[in-house]
């Protein structure tokens, strides 16, 4: 009835050539991927601001909605291929391949992206896939490491993360020194940046649910990540999306992977508990 | 903190003085809610004003507004209250205060950007560093054309 309402109004504004936007509840629908039910609503965890945590893809228009449900429209697939091919190829000094250690990613990747970023004891900081990746790349494989958002990087770690599709998303908080970067996180989260002097939370908490422009604000989840987006045509990683997002409210934009990023990944990561990993996610 | 203004290309009838002075983003007063005093030392023009609101890269205020005598610009946000008879709620002087500084007005919580403030977030893009949002003349555009906006329109 509510998702009856919202495409009434829809049409309504559409017909009468209105564009004020209407508010709009995210769609009460759900989401099949490869005969899989993801779960795009989830109970939030202890200590989260919202009761419920929302998968981004409810708060898209049905077109959008649909792309991802179907794999063979999701253009994000492509993505996926190319990671699969690289996890084949040969690279380095030492002559080998993502394979040659880790062989099937069906079968050794699966579910492993629904835990990162993950606590490296070496590092001595959260890691996530993109860097797990460059890791192995310059320790065991003699290769260069993929700089940020280089077209490997973002397939390969689409790829890895595909293997998780359905796993809802848990980080492990208690290892090593997470617990203090999610604090981190959740202070930088709530920080407001820039001459416009916005917050993440000012939009994705906020005014969740709202309208800026034709956009519909969600709790801005990551769960989907690296995501196709129709905007840029093209593959979008979380830290490009973050930077993207900083870079609105006119600041400076801390550098990817860096200690305040990758704190950021760690909170918002768990404010999204519980949601299924949804990459290649399709998004506007 | 006070510059002068020079009302070149201004219409005469517009600047009461001879060089009217601009008030700077610092030194601008709230008293109760309110900002008595035009930033620029003259009435602002409502037509020039709408095209301010509109603009993306300017006020940008339909991000968030609906402002339903501008149904022809696409896509009015509503993180914020709609503008429509905002002039039977609010003073000129209470409009000003709330495009100069809305968290000086209402609370430290509200979204909503200072414009003609340098009281901004942190990091702020380098190049963007000491200036405001609007120009004092830009603020005096938005409120004169805040002001037209009353009952039903």
């Amino acid at each position: 009835m509510k998702r009856l309402s919202v495409l009434l109004l829809v049409s309504v504004a559409s017909i009468s050539g209105l564009a004020v936007m209407a508010y709009a509840d995210p769609v009460d629908d759900t989401l099949t991927i490869d005969d899989r039910e993801m779960i795009i609503r989830a109970k939030a965890p202890k200590g989260h601001p919202f009761d419920e945590v929302l998968s981004g893809w409810l708060f898209r228009e049905s077109e959008t909605r649909a792309t991802e449900a179907d794999s063979f429209a999701n253009p994000g697939m492509l993505a996926v291929e190319r990671g699969e091919e690289l996890w084949n190829t040969v690279d380095g000094s030492m002559g080998k391949s993502c394979s040659s250690c880790h062989n099937d990613a069906s079968a050794t990747m699966k579910d492993v992206g629904a835990h990162f970023p993950k606590w490296d004891a070496k590092a001595r900081k959260p890691v996530n896939i993109e860097m797990k990746i460059n890791d192995c790349r310059t320790e065991r494989m003699g290769a260069e490491p993929y700089k940020f958002d280089a077209e490997e990087q973002v397939a390969l770690t689409t790829y890895i993360k595909h293997q998780s599709l359905g796993t809802p998303v848990q980080i492990d908080l208690s290892e090593g020194e997470m617990q203090s970067w999610w604090e981190k996180g959740k202070e930088l989260y709530y920080t407001r940046t820039g001459q416009l002097d916005f917050s993440c939370a000012s939009c994705h908490e906020k005014s969740m649910g709202k309208f800026i422009r034709a956009d519909h604000l969600s709790q801005g989840q990551v769960n989907g990540f690296p995501t196709y987006r129709f905007n840029t045509a093209g593959m979008v990683s979380l830290h490009n999306r973050f930077r993207g997002c900083i870079r609105d409210t006119r600041a400076e934009m801390p550098k990817a992977f860096s200690d305040e990023l990758m704190a950021l990944e760690v909170y918002v990561t768990w404010r999204g508990t519980g949601l299924s990993v949804e990459t290649p996610a399709v998004r506007q | 903190m006070k510059r002068f203004l020079t009302c070149v290309a201004v219409p005469a009838f517009l600047c009461s003085q001879a060089a009217a002075v601009e008030i700077a983003p610092d030194a601008v007063k709230i008293d109760e809610m309110k900002v008595s005093q035009s930033l620029t030392g003259a009435t602002g023009n409502a037509e020039e004003g709408a095209k301010v609101l509109a603009n993306r890269g300017l006020g940008n205020c339909l991000a968030c507004h609906v402002v339903t005598p501008l149904a022809k610009e696409q896509f009015h946000g509503n993180v914020a209250p709609a503008l429509d008879g905002v002039a039977d709620r609010w003073s000129e002087a209470e409009l000003r205060a709330i495009v100069v500084d809305a968290k000086r007005v209402f609370s430290e919580e509200t979204v909503m950007p200072a414009f003609y403030s340098l009281d901004v977030g942190i990091n702020v893009r380098k190049d963007l560093a000491g200036k405001t949002i609007l120009t004092a003349q830009q603020v005096e555009d938005v409120v004169a054309y805040l002001t037209t906006l009353k009952g039903s329109n």
